[in-house]
Protein backbone atom coordinates (compact mmCIF):
# COMPACT_ATOMS: atom_id res chain seq x y z
CA UNK A 1 0.00 0.00 0.00
CA UNK A 2 1.45 3.04 -1.26
CA UNK A 3 -1.07 5.59 0.19
CA UNK A 4 -1.81 6.74 3.89
CA UNK A 5 -4.66 8.55 2.89
CA UNK A 6 -7.29 9.37 0.23
CA UNK A 7 -5.74 13.02 -0.37
CA UNK A 8 -2.48 11.48 -1.14
CA UNK A 9 -3.85 8.70 -3.75
CA UNK A 10 -5.81 12.17 -5.17
CA UNK A 11 -2.47 14.22 -4.77
CA UNK A 12 -0.17 11.28 -7.12
CA UNK A 13 2.84 12.50 -5.97
CA UNK A 14 2.08 15.95 -7.27
CA UNK A 15 1.17 14.24 -10.89
CA UNK A 16 -2.73 14.20 -9.63
CA UNK A 17 -3.48 16.80 -12.88
CA UNK A 18 -1.77 14.29 -15.13
CA UNK A 19 -2.58 10.59 -14.15
CA UNK A 20 -6.42 11.74 -13.12
CA UNK A 21 -6.25 13.15 -16.23
CA UNK A 22 -5.64 9.82 -18.08
CA UNK A 23 -7.45 7.67 -16.12
CA UNK A 24 -10.72 10.35 -16.71
CA UNK A 25 -10.73 10.61 -20.00
CA UNK A 26 -10.94 7.05 -20.22
CA UNK A 27 -13.50 6.80 -17.96
CA UNK A 28 -15.24 9.40 -20.42
CA UNK A 29 -14.41 8.11 -23.51
CA UNK A 30 -15.76 4.49 -21.96
CA UNK A 31 -18.93 6.39 -21.30
CA UNK A 32 -19.61 8.23 -24.80
CA UNK A 33 -19.00 5.01 -26.15
CA UNK A 34 -21.42 2.68 -24.64
CA UNK A 35 -24.04 6.04 -24.74
CA UNK A 36 -23.56 6.22 -28.08
CA UNK A 37 -24.18 2.60 -28.68
CA UNK A 38 -27.61 2.45 -26.36
CA UNK A 39 -28.57 5.45 -28.18
CA UNK A 40 -27.79 4.21 -31.57
CA UNK A 41 -29.70 1.14 -30.92
CA UNK A 42 -32.92 2.86 -29.37
CA UNK A 43 -32.64 4.62 -33.06
CA UNK A 44 -33.22 1.44 -35.10
CA UNK A 45 -36.83 1.34 -33.98
CA UNK A 46 -37.31 4.61 -36.07
CA UNK A 47 -35.84 3.12 -39.03
CA UNK A 48 -37.70 2.69 -42.21
CA UNK A 49 -38.72 -0.85 -42.49
CA UNK A 50 -40.80 -1.26 -45.57
CA UNK A 51 -38.75 -0.86 -48.87
CA UNK A 52 -41.24 1.91 -49.98
CA UNK A 53 -40.64 4.41 -47.66
CA UNK A 54 -36.94 3.56 -47.47
CA UNK A 55 -35.50 6.92 -49.08
CA UNK A 56 -32.32 5.34 -50.36
CA UNK A 57 -34.57 2.81 -52.27
CA UNK A 58 -36.40 5.32 -54.06
CA UNK A 59 -36.39 4.93 -57.48
CA UNK A 60 -34.30 7.79 -59.44
CA UNK A 61 -37.43 9.65 -61.20
CA UNK A 62 -38.95 10.41 -58.00
CA UNK A 63 -36.01 12.59 -56.29
CA UNK B 1 -21.02 -28.15 -38.70
CA UNK B 2 -19.13 -25.77 -40.35
CA UNK B 3 -18.41 -22.64 -38.62
CA UNK B 4 -18.89 -20.77 -41.40
CA UNK B 5 -22.37 -21.29 -41.39
CA UNK B 6 -21.68 -18.33 -38.82
CA UNK B 7 -21.17 -15.68 -41.65
CA UNK B 8 -24.70 -15.12 -42.08
CA UNK B 9 -25.31 -12.43 -40.15
CA UNK B 10 -28.96 -13.75 -39.19
CA UNK B 11 -26.73 -16.38 -37.53
CA UNK B 12 -24.40 -14.30 -36.27
CA UNK B 13 -26.23 -11.93 -34.60
CA UNK B 14 -27.57 -14.36 -31.54
CA UNK B 15 -23.73 -15.70 -31.37
CA UNK B 16 -22.48 -12.40 -30.53
CA UNK B 17 -25.41 -11.69 -28.37
CA UNK B 18 -24.29 -14.41 -26.08
CA UNK B 19 -20.96 -13.78 -26.10
CA UNK B 20 -21.30 -10.26 -25.45
CA UNK B 21 -22.11 -10.31 -21.65
CA UNK B 22 -19.08 -13.12 -20.96
CA UNK B 23 -16.63 -10.44 -22.74
CA UNK B 24 -18.04 -7.32 -20.81
CA UNK B 25 -17.85 -8.84 -17.44
CA UNK B 26 -14.52 -10.13 -17.76
CA UNK B 27 -13.64 -6.58 -18.90
CA UNK B 28 -15.29 -5.21 -15.82
CA UNK B 29 -13.32 -7.57 -13.27
CA UNK B 30 -9.98 -7.32 -14.91
CA UNK B 31 -10.22 -3.51 -14.90
CA UNK B 32 -10.87 -3.42 -11.39
CA UNK B 33 -8.48 -6.19 -10.50
CA UNK B 34 -5.95 -4.39 -12.81
CA UNK B 35 -6.75 -0.59 -11.96
CA UNK B 36 -6.14 -2.12 -8.14
CA UNK B 37 -2.43 -3.29 -8.86
CA UNK B 38 -1.54 -0.33 -10.74
CA UNK B 39 -2.88 2.78 -8.65
CA UNK B 40 -2.90 0.85 -5.16
CA UNK B 41 0.21 -2.34 -5.40
CA UNK B 42 2.31 -0.97 -7.69
CA UNK B 43 5.22 0.55 -5.73
CA UNK B 44 6.12 4.52 -6.99
CA UNK B 45 8.60 5.04 -9.61
CA UNK B 46 12.06 6.51 -8.28
CA UNK B 47 12.64 8.36 -11.59
CA UNK B 48 9.20 9.08 -12.35
CA UNK B 49 7.11 9.47 -8.98
CA UNK B 50 3.61 8.66 -9.32
CA UNK B 51 3.14 9.83 -12.89
CA UNK B 52 4.44 6.78 -14.77
CA UNK B 53 1.01 5.24 -13.26
CA UNK B 54 -0.31 6.51 -17.03
CA UNK B 55 1.23 3.29 -18.52
CA UNK B 56 -1.59 1.34 -16.80
CA UNK B 57 -3.70 3.01 -19.59
CA UNK B 58 -1.41 4.52 -21.91
CA UNK B 59 0.25 1.43 -23.09
CA UNK B 60 -3.06 -0.69 -23.36
CA UNK B 61 -4.73 2.14 -25.38
CA UNK B 62 -2.08 1.81 -27.83
CA UNK B 63 -1.61 -1.66 -28.13
CA UNK B 64 -5.27 -1.59 -29.14
CA UNK B 65 -5.38 0.84 -31.44
CA UNK B 66 -2.79 -1.07 -33.45
CA UNK B 67 -4.97 -4.21 -32.69
CA UNK B 68 -8.39 -3.14 -33.59
CA UNK B 69 -6.67 -1.89 -36.99
CA UNK B 70 -4.88 -5.19 -37.75
CA UNK B 71 -8.22 -6.61 -37.21
CA UNK B 72 -10.23 -4.35 -39.33
CA UNK B 73 -8.25 -4.32 -42.12
CA UNK B 74 -8.52 -8.44 -41.65
CA UNK B 75 -12.06 -8.45 -41.97
CA UNK B 76 -11.85 -5.45 -44.90
CA UNK B 77 -9.97 -7.51 -46.83
CA UNK B 78 -11.62 -10.96 -46.01
CA UNK B 79 -14.81 -9.12 -46.92
CA UNK B 80 -13.58 -7.47 -50.43
CA UNK B 81 -12.13 -11.00 -51.45
CA UNK B 82 -15.09 -13.34 -50.69
CA UNK B 83 -17.49 -10.53 -51.39
CA UNK B 84 -19.29 -11.31 -48.08
CA UNK B 85 -21.15 -8.58 -45.96
CA UNK B 86 -20.86 -9.46 -42.44
CA UNK B 87 -16.90 -9.25 -42.68
CA UNK B 88 -17.36 -5.56 -44.01
CA UNK B 89 -19.74 -4.91 -40.98
CA UNK B 90 -17.21 -6.42 -38.71
CA UNK B 91 -14.76 -4.27 -40.14
CA UNK B 92 -16.84 -0.71 -40.00
CA UNK B 93 -18.16 -2.18 -36.61
CA UNK B 94 -13.87 -1.91 -35.63
CA UNK B 95 -13.35 1.43 -36.71
CA UNK B 96 -14.97 3.61 -33.97
CA UNK B 97 -13.09 1.27 -30.88
CA UNK B 98 -10.06 1.45 -32.51
CA UNK B 99 -10.42 5.65 -33.00
CA UNK B 100 -11.08 5.69 -29.37
CA UNK B 101 -8.13 4.04 -28.44
CA UNK B 102 -6.04 5.82 -30.43
CA UNK B 103 -7.08 8.84 -29.55
CA UNK B 104 -6.74 7.56 -26.01
CA UNK B 105 -3.37 6.40 -26.78
CA UNK B 106 -1.96 9.87 -27.81
CA UNK B 107 -4.15 12.02 -24.99
CA UNK B 108 -2.75 9.76 -22.18
CA UNK B 109 0.47 10.04 -24.26
CA UNK B 110 0.51 14.08 -24.10
CA UNK B 111 -0.35 13.83 -20.33
CA UNK B 112 2.84 11.69 -19.42
CA UNK B 113 5.07 13.46 -21.47
CA UNK B 114 4.67 16.84 -20.11
CA UNK B 115 5.83 15.64 -16.86
CA UNK B 116 8.48 13.72 -18.20
CA UNK B 117 9.68 15.38 -21.32
CA UNK B 118 8.61 18.74 -20.67
CA UNK B 119 6.61 18.57 -23.97
CA UNK B 120 3.17 17.49 -24.78
CA UNK B 121 3.87 16.74 -28.14
CA UNK B 122 6.97 16.20 -30.62
CA UNK B 123 6.92 15.10 -34.26
CA UNK B 124 8.83 11.80 -33.51
CA UNK B 125 8.29 8.52 -35.63
CA UNK B 126 6.19 6.91 -33.10
CA UNK B 127 3.88 9.70 -32.00
CA UNK B 128 3.53 10.80 -35.89
CA UNK B 129 2.59 7.54 -36.76
CA UNK B 130 -0.26 7.27 -34.24
CA UNK B 131 -1.26 10.33 -34.98
CA UNK B 132 -1.74 8.95 -38.54
CA UNK B 133 -3.32 6.34 -37.43
CA UNK B 134 -5.95 8.24 -35.79
CA UNK B 135 -6.18 10.25 -39.51
CA UNK B 136 -6.63 6.39 -41.13
CA UNK B 137 -9.69 5.45 -38.71
CA UNK B 138 -11.18 8.51 -39.33
CA UNK B 139 -10.85 8.50 -43.13
CA UNK B 140 -12.06 5.02 -43.34
CA UNK B 141 -15.19 6.33 -41.03
CA UNK B 142 -15.58 9.27 -43.53
CA UNK B 143 -15.29 7.31 -46.53
CA UNK B 144 -17.94 5.01 -45.37
CA UNK B 145 -20.71 7.25 -45.04
CA UNK B 146 -19.63 9.76 -48.05
CA UNK B 147 -20.90 6.64 -50.07
CA UNK B 148 -24.90 5.80 -51.04
CA UNK B 149 -24.68 2.30 -51.94
CA UNK B 150 -22.90 0.13 -48.64
CA UNK B 151 -21.87 -2.80 -50.28
CA UNK B 152 -19.65 -0.02 -52.84
CA UNK B 153 -18.79 2.07 -49.76
CA UNK B 154 -17.64 -1.09 -47.85
CA UNK B 155 -15.04 -1.83 -50.28
CA UNK B 156 -13.56 1.35 -51.41
CA UNK B 157 -13.26 2.06 -47.40
CA UNK B 158 -11.74 -1.50 -47.21
CA UNK B 159 -9.32 -0.14 -49.72
CA UNK B 160 -8.14 2.89 -47.77
CA UNK B 161 -7.83 0.27 -44.63
CA UNK B 162 -5.35 -2.44 -46.95
CA UNK B 163 -3.02 0.72 -47.73
CA UNK B 164 -3.05 2.25 -44.12
CA UNK B 165 -2.42 -1.04 -42.83
CA UNK B 166 1.75 -0.55 -43.57
CA UNK B 167 1.21 2.22 -40.93
CA UNK B 168 0.93 -0.80 -37.88
CA UNK B 169 4.37 -2.14 -38.31
CA UNK B 170 5.90 1.58 -38.79
CA UNK B 171 4.27 2.20 -35.65
CA UNK B 172 5.25 -0.98 -33.62
CA UNK B 173 9.10 -0.95 -34.71
CA UNK B 174 9.33 2.83 -34.88
CA UNK B 175 12.00 2.87 -31.87
CA UNK B 176 13.66 0.37 -33.23
CA UNK B 177 14.12 2.04 -36.63
CA UNK B 178 14.37 5.82 -35.67
CA UNK B 179 16.15 7.76 -33.26
CA UNK B 180 13.02 8.43 -31.21
CA UNK B 181 11.92 11.03 -27.58
CA UNK B 182 9.47 8.15 -27.35
CA UNK B 183 11.12 5.12 -25.67
CA UNK B 184 11.92 1.81 -27.07
CA UNK B 185 9.77 -1.55 -26.17
CA UNK B 186 10.25 -2.70 -22.09
CA UNK B 187 8.63 -5.93 -22.93
CA UNK B 188 9.00 -7.98 -26.16
CA UNK B 189 8.76 -12.19 -26.93
CA UNK B 190 12.40 -12.76 -26.36
CA UNK B 191 13.62 -10.52 -23.52
CA UNK B 192 12.81 -10.80 -20.27
CA UNK B 193 11.36 -7.59 -19.11
CA UNK B 194 12.73 -4.16 -17.96
CA UNK B 195 10.38 -3.41 -15.59
CA UNK B 196 9.02 -4.37 -11.97
CA UNK B 197 7.25 -7.48 -11.79
CA UNK B 198 4.09 -5.86 -10.36
CA UNK B 199 4.29 -2.70 -13.14
CA UNK B 200 4.50 -5.33 -15.60
CA UNK B 201 1.24 -7.55 -13.91
CA UNK B 202 -0.75 -4.50 -13.60
CA UNK B 203 0.15 -3.45 -17.28
CA UNK B 204 -0.66 -6.83 -18.26
CA UNK B 205 -3.93 -7.31 -16.61
CA UNK B 206 -4.96 -3.27 -17.84
CA UNK B 207 -4.44 -4.10 -21.27
CA UNK B 208 -6.13 -7.75 -21.29
CA UNK B 209 -9.32 -5.44 -19.94
CA UNK B 210 -8.99 -2.96 -22.45
CA UNK B 211 -9.08 -6.20 -24.90
CA UNK B 212 -12.12 -7.46 -23.57
CA UNK B 213 -14.01 -4.14 -23.52
CA UNK B 214 -13.01 -3.50 -27.39
CA UNK B 215 -14.21 -7.58 -28.25
CA UNK B 216 -17.44 -6.36 -26.21
CA UNK B 217 -17.87 -2.91 -27.42
CA UNK B 218 -17.64 -4.19 -31.23
CA UNK B 219 -19.85 -7.04 -30.79
CA UNK B 220 -22.71 -4.97 -29.56
CA UNK B 221 -22.11 -2.42 -32.70
CA UNK B 222 -22.10 -5.54 -34.97
CA UNK B 223 -25.74 -6.66 -34.00
CA UNK B 224 -26.79 -2.83 -34.29
CA UNK B 225 -25.14 -2.70 -37.72
CA UNK B 226 -26.68 -6.17 -38.88
CA UNK B 227 -29.81 -4.63 -37.90
CA UNK B 228 -29.51 -1.30 -39.54
CA UNK B 229 -28.68 -3.38 -42.81
CA UNK B 230 -30.95 -6.53 -42.53
CA UNK B 231 -33.98 -4.68 -41.19
CA UNK B 232 -36.07 -5.74 -44.65
CA UNK B 233 -35.09 -9.14 -43.92
CA UNK B 234 -37.95 -11.16 -41.63
CA UNK B 235 -36.24 -12.49 -39.27
CA UNK B 236 -34.72 -9.05 -38.01
CA UNK B 237 -38.54 -7.60 -37.93
CA UNK B 238 -39.09 -9.22 -33.88
CA UNK B 239 -35.83 -7.86 -33.11
CA UNK B 240 -35.89 -4.67 -34.49
CA UNK B 241 -39.38 -3.84 -32.24
CA UNK B 242 -37.40 -5.08 -29.18
CA UNK B 243 -34.32 -3.30 -29.89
Amino acid sequence: MNWSSLAEFAHMGGYGLYVWGSFGMCALVLAAETWGLRSRRRNLRQLPLDEADDLEHRPIHEA
Amino acid sequence: MSWTRYAAPQRFYPLAGRALPWFAAAALLLTLAGLYIGLVLAPTDHQQGDSYRIIFVHVPAAWMSMICYLALAFWAAVGLIFNTRLASMLAVALAPTGAWMTFLALWTGALWGKPTWGTWWVWDARLTSELILLFLYIGFMSLHAAIDDERRADRAAALLALVGAVNVPVIYFSVQWWNTLHQGASVSLTQAPSMARVMLAGMLVMTLAFWMYCIAAVLARVRVIILERERHARWARPLLEAA
